[in-house]
C-alpha cells in the first residue's frame, strides 16, 4: 500500500454543466429562445410571466416550465389558463432546478412548435445561481420591496445574468430604495448588464422588456 | 441549501478518478471553494459521511481550501478582499467601480489514494 496524490482539477458542477449544454443544443435545434427567470419568493415571477404572455401571445408561441418545491400547480394552472403549454416540475423540496429536471421538463413541451420557453425557477436567490439549465438567458427579477442591498448580499446570482428586471417600481414612493446604490452594486458584479424597471400590473416599463425579449427570439430564429 | 447535490458531484468525480487510477481506497479529498461560491463546508461534510458509505471513498477526509474573494477598484487601482463574501465599496476610496478578480472557484483539486502494488509486495 502506498498513499499517492492524484491531481484532478475538475469543476464540481461539471456534470450539470454538461447536461445544460445538451439542453441548450436542443433549444437551438428547435429554434427556441429560452429564458431562466430567477427571483426571491414574491418578487413577481408569475405575474411577469402572465403579463409577458399576454403581450406576446398573438405573435409568439410560448411554453412555460414551472419549478416548484411542492406539487402545487397554482402557477402552472394560471399559465395554462392563459392558453399556453405549461409543465410543472416538482423539485421534491429541492431549492433549485437543475439541468436534469430541466431536460425532463423539455420532454413534455412541444419544442418544435414553440418560439420562446420561459422557465420559472424556484423562488430563491442562492441556489439557482449555481445550476446552469441550458437556457440562453438568465434573468433576475429584483423587486423594490426586497430592498436596494440585495446585490451586495447575494452577489452570486447577479454574476451570470443576461438581463435584470427591477419589479414593482410603483412602490418606490412608499419604500426606502436607493436606485443609484442598487445599480452601482449590480454594475460592479455584472458590468453593462441591461436592466428593465417595470411595474407589471400597471404596465409601466413592460414595452422595453417585451422589445428586448422579441429581439432575442428573432435572433434565435435567424440563427 | 443545495449541498446534497454538490456532495453527490464530489463523490462521483472522486470515484471516477480513483477507479481510473486503480485505487483501492481514497483517503483524502482536496476541494477549492471561492468565498463567493455559496457552499457551506459543514453541510457538505454532513452529507458526505452519509453518501460515501460503501464506496471507494468511505471514511475519506474532506479538506476545504477557501479562496478569498478579491476585488479590484477601477477608480484607485486598489485590490482588496471581501471578508464575508458580501460586496462592499473600496476601503481606500469608497468607489463602487469594482470588478471581481477571484473568489468564484469551486473545483475538486486532488485526491489521495491507496492502491495495491502486488509486484513490489513480498
Amino acid at each position: 500500500m502506498s498513499p499517492e496524490r492524484v491531481t484532478i482539477v475538475e469543476k464540481i458542477m461539471d456534470a450539470n454543466d454538461q447536461i445544460a449544454a445538451l439542453n441548450r443544443a436542443r433549444f437551438d435545434r428547435a429554434g427556441v429562445f429560452a429564458v431562466n427567470l430567477m427571483a426571491s419568493p414574491g418578487a413577481g415571477k408569475t405575474t411577469l410571466i402572465l403579463e409577458t404572455i399576454h403581450r406576446l401571445a398573438p405573435r409568439l408561441r410560448i411554453g412555460v416550465i414551472e419549478g416548484d418545491t411542492a406539487p402545487v400547480t397554482i402557477d402552472a394552472d394560471k399559465v395554462t389558463a392563459a392558453g399556453m403549454p405549461a409543465v410543472q416540475i416538482n423539485t421534491g423540496g429541492d431549492c433549485h432546478l437543475d439541468g436534469m429536471m430541466m431536460s425532463r421538463g423539455m420532454d413534455q413541451l412541444p419544442l418544435e412548435s414553440l418560439d420562446l420557453v420561459i422557465v420559472e425557477n424556484v423562488g430563491n436567490l442562492i441556489c439557482p445561481a449555481a445550476f446552469n439549465l441550458g437556457t440562453h438567458a438568465n434573468v433576475l427579477i429584483a423587486s423594490i420591496p426586497e430592498g436596494d442591498d440585495k446585490p451586495y448580499k447575494y452577489p452570486n446570482i447577479y454574476r451570470g445574468l443576461q438581463a435584470l428586471i427591477v419589479s414593482k417600481t410603483d412602490l418606490l414612493p412608499y419604500i426606502q430604495f436607493n436606485m443609484d446604490y442598487f445599480l452601482k452594486g449590480v454594475e460592479a458584479l455584472n458590468p453593462g448588464l441591461v436592466h428593465f424597471p417595470v411595474a407589471a400590473l400597471r404596465g409601466d416599463g413592460m414595452d422595453a422588456w417585451i422589445q428586448w425579449l422579441q429581439e432575442q427570439v428573432a435572433a434565435k430564429k435567424k440563427a | 441549501m443545495h449541498e446534497l447535490s454538490v456532495t453527490e458531484n464530489i463523490l462521483a468525480i472522486a470515484e471516477k478518478h480513483a477507479r481510473k487510477a486503480g485505487a483501492t481506497r481514497v483517503t483524502d479529498i482536496h476541494i477549492v471553494i471561492g468565498q463567493l461560491s455559496s457552499i457551506v463546508d459543514d453541510s457538505v461534510q454532513f452529507y458526505w459521511d452519509m453518501i460515501s458509505e460503501g464506496t471507494l471513498c468511505t471514511g475519506a477526509k474532506l479538506h476545504f481550501s477557501r479562496k478569498p474573494a478579491q476585488m479590484h477598484c477601477r477608480a484607485c487601482q486598489h485590490t482588496f478582499t471581501l471578508i464575508r463574501g458580501e460586496l462592499i465599496p473600496c476601503p481606500e476610496c469608497s468607489s463602487m467601480d469594482l470588478r471581481i478578480v477571484s473568489g468564484e472557484e469551486f473545483f475538486l483539486d486532488s485526491i489521495e489514494i491507496e492502491r495495491d502494488q502486488p509486484d513490489q509486495e513480498p
